[in-house]
């Protein structure tokens, strides 16, 4: 096939290696050109925008029980032990303990769905090498080590009695990193390529916010003694009403192909399921001044509600992340409109 | 459309902003797809190299494609795209592309990894220190390019090192190596991205439509690819994203709503018991 001669004057004729043009080697005349010309009908020519429908990114490789489930119980612990510190300085003593109980429960289980969603569970401390903030999840095992110890000895003081003093000292620092633990999950998931979550940046702190506090407002109604359940209430109408406008509005200021991930399969039936939940129980909760039952429905209604949102909330990040469309689409209307970041 | 330049920021030169203070030139691919044959001699090499394990050989019905895409077990991957083209010898258009790691200059993987596994090399690629991760897998999902997974039997996540045992020996990466057309080129990164520039100008002249650079500019939403291509058509067709844009750059103002978030929750909590009547 080398055409190529070695003369006195060195290589004449060497074909052009990786300096070829596409097509140059193709024979000349006869044969190909004819077929060309043979009146081949020509055929409309769909632009694919993936290649064989594949998706683009890699999809997390998270597990949603392990996963959406520390999502849910961090924000409950989170907002729990901010709800257990205000209601012992204000005096609501029947929401205390169990606030506290349910915030030490929620870390504990917490950290037993991340060192076990680990590919190496063994490496978990690796966690503790380095403090990256460009690296919510750094951040958040930083902040989950003080909180986590702070919420345990909390409950434990609580409920024993013992060290006064320190209980006081862990449950205002439990308090103070509380609102942190149940917001900083949000960074976490909108900090990677999953358009369904990246895209939500600005509504996705809110949203976990809102649900955090929805279900720390159900633990608070299902403890509460009748003369302490007034500010549970109010903070349960407050966080529905917060979680149902942030959730439509980060769904409404999304790209519709990015936001079907919220409306369709899996995520779609949770969401749904949460916004009735969470209606349920605020309407519970406006009507349960003078029911106890009505509160530990409702109560139950908004936890089950926040747990909803998560699991809903993963579930369309996963989604997303498996459609090509979510990815390529928005990104080639930023080249076509010649707003591309590159280029 | 104003860049929102994040935490790590533009940088020409991120091994040193890494703190490498006496370093090599940073090294990258170029790989030209106008040359590719779809021989596969980059994937074998790269898995004989690396001895990355065997992954299935399936007849996935999409051309000559046996791997499907990057992951864990698939360091390089010849994407075969068939497009119907009137005119052309066999009434179609084949389309074939080796794949790697991009080695991005700003790089969502290195920025997320909560271990330190991921770190910047002396020759400005990313690699991923298998002793160190615990396979978290938050680099999966930040990667906008698909590259990294996690090898489900062993637990931790795995990618192209750019051969970054190769390189320390002086040595060109397998794939490089094996690549019987130079479709994959190594080298320092300034040449390649010359050298890609000289050959996109003798293809438009040679009336070749299509014909585009992919990752080799530094002002993009990854502030430049270290492992770059010339594709010959859409990137979306070779199953690359349009215009990626690291996650990172958004940190800062995800940050900002997460403090505002949380003090609003701190506030409600408090006004709830505050406010109102008992």
């Amino acid at each position: 096939m080398n055409s190529s001669r070695v003369t006195q004057n060195g290589l004449v004729d060497t074909r052009p290696g990786r300096e070829a043009p596409p097509g140059s080697g193709r024979p000349t005349g006869s044969a190909s050109a004819e077929r060309s010309r043979g009146g081949r009908r020509r055929r409309p020519i769909e632009q694919p925008r993936s290649y064989y429908g594949l998706p683009v990114l890699n999809s997390p490789v998270w597990e949603s029980r392990e996963i959406a489930g520390y999502f849910f119980l961090g924000g409950m612990a989170g907002a729990s032990s901010v709800v257990a510190a205000v209601a012992q300085r204000s005096g609501r003593d029947s929401v205390v303990k169990p606030a506290k109980l349910a915030a030490a429960g929620g870390a504990m289980l917490s950290l037993v769905a991340l060192v076990t969603d680990l590919g190496r569970p063994t490496r978990a401390l690796n966690m503790l090498r380095v403090f990256k903030p460009t690296s919510p999840m750094s951040v958040g095992t930083w902040l989950l080590s003080g909180y986590a110890p702070a919420a345990i000895v909390a409950a434990a003081t609580e409920t024993t009695g013992l060290y006064p003093a320190v209980g006081m000292a862990a449950s205002a620092a439990a308090a103070a990193l509380g609102p942190a633990v149940a917001s900083y999950t949000a960074a976490l998931i909108c900090d990677t390529a999953v358009p369904a979550w990246h895209d939500g940046r600005h509504e996705m702190p809110f949203v976990f916010v809102s649900s955090a506090a929805s279900a720390a407002a159900g633990v608070g109604l299902l403890a509460a003694s009748d003369a302490d359940e007034a500010p549970l209430r109010r903070l349960a109408i407050g966080a529905a009403a917060a979680e149902l406008a942030t959730d439509r509005l980060m769904e409404r200021r999304m790209d519709p192909v990015v936001a079907k991930a919220y409306h369709e399969g899996k995520a779609g039936t949770l969401l749904r399921a949460a916004r009735v939940l969470t209606a349920l129980g605020a309407v519970g909760a406006a009507a349960g001044r003078n029911n106890r039952q009505l509160r530990i429905a409702s109560g139950a209604a908004l936890l089950a509600a926040s747990a909803c949102t998560r699991f809903g909330v993963f579930h369309a990040g996963m989604a997303s992340a498996e459609d090509p469309a979510a990815t390529v689409e928005p990104q080639r209307a930023r080249v076509s409109a010649g707003s591309a970041v590159g280029n | 459309m104003a860049v929102d330049v994040g935490i790590q920021g533009a940088m020409q030169d991120p091994a040193a902003v890494s703190g490498w203070l006496d370093h090599p030139p940073r090294m990258g691919f170029f790989t030209d797809t106008s040359v590719c044959i779809g021989c596969k001699a980059c994937e074998v090499a790269c898995k004989e190299w690396n001895q990355v394990p065997e992954d299935g050989l399936n007849l996935t019905g999409m051309s000559f494609d046996n791997t499907s895409g990057l992951g864990a077990d698939t360091w390089r991957h010849v994407a075969f795209i068939e497009r119907p083209e009137a005119g052309s010898d066999h009434g179609f258009r084949w389309l074939m592309s080796s794949d790697v790691c991009k080695h991005c200059t700003e790089a969502a993987c290195l920025d997320v990894c909560p271990t330190g596994a991921i770190f910047r090399t002396e020759f400005g690629t990313v690699v991923v220190q298998e002793d160190v991760c615990n396979g978290c897998g938050y680099c999966v999902p930040a990667c906008p390019y698909g590259v990294l997974d996690k090898r489900e039997d062993d637990g931790r996540i795995f990618k192209c090192t750019l051969c970054y045992d190769r390189l320390g020996a002086g040595q060109e990466p397998a794939c490089a190596k094996a690549c019987p057309t130079d479709s994959i080129q190594f080298g320092p990164l300034d040449e390649l991205r010359d050298r890609a520039q000289g050959k996109l100008d003798q293809l438009v002249e040679a009336g070749v439509t299509g014909a585009r650079l992919y990752g080799q500019d530094p002002s993009d939403g990854v502030g430049g690819a270290g492992a770059f291509f010339l594709l010959l058509d859409e990137p979306e067709v070779y199953g690359l994203p349009p215009d990626p844009v690291v996650t990172t750059r958004h940190l800062g103002e995800m940050w900002r709503a997460v403090a505002v978030a949380a003090v609003g929750l701190a506030m409600a909590v408090g006004g709830a018991f505050i406010g109102g009547q008992r």
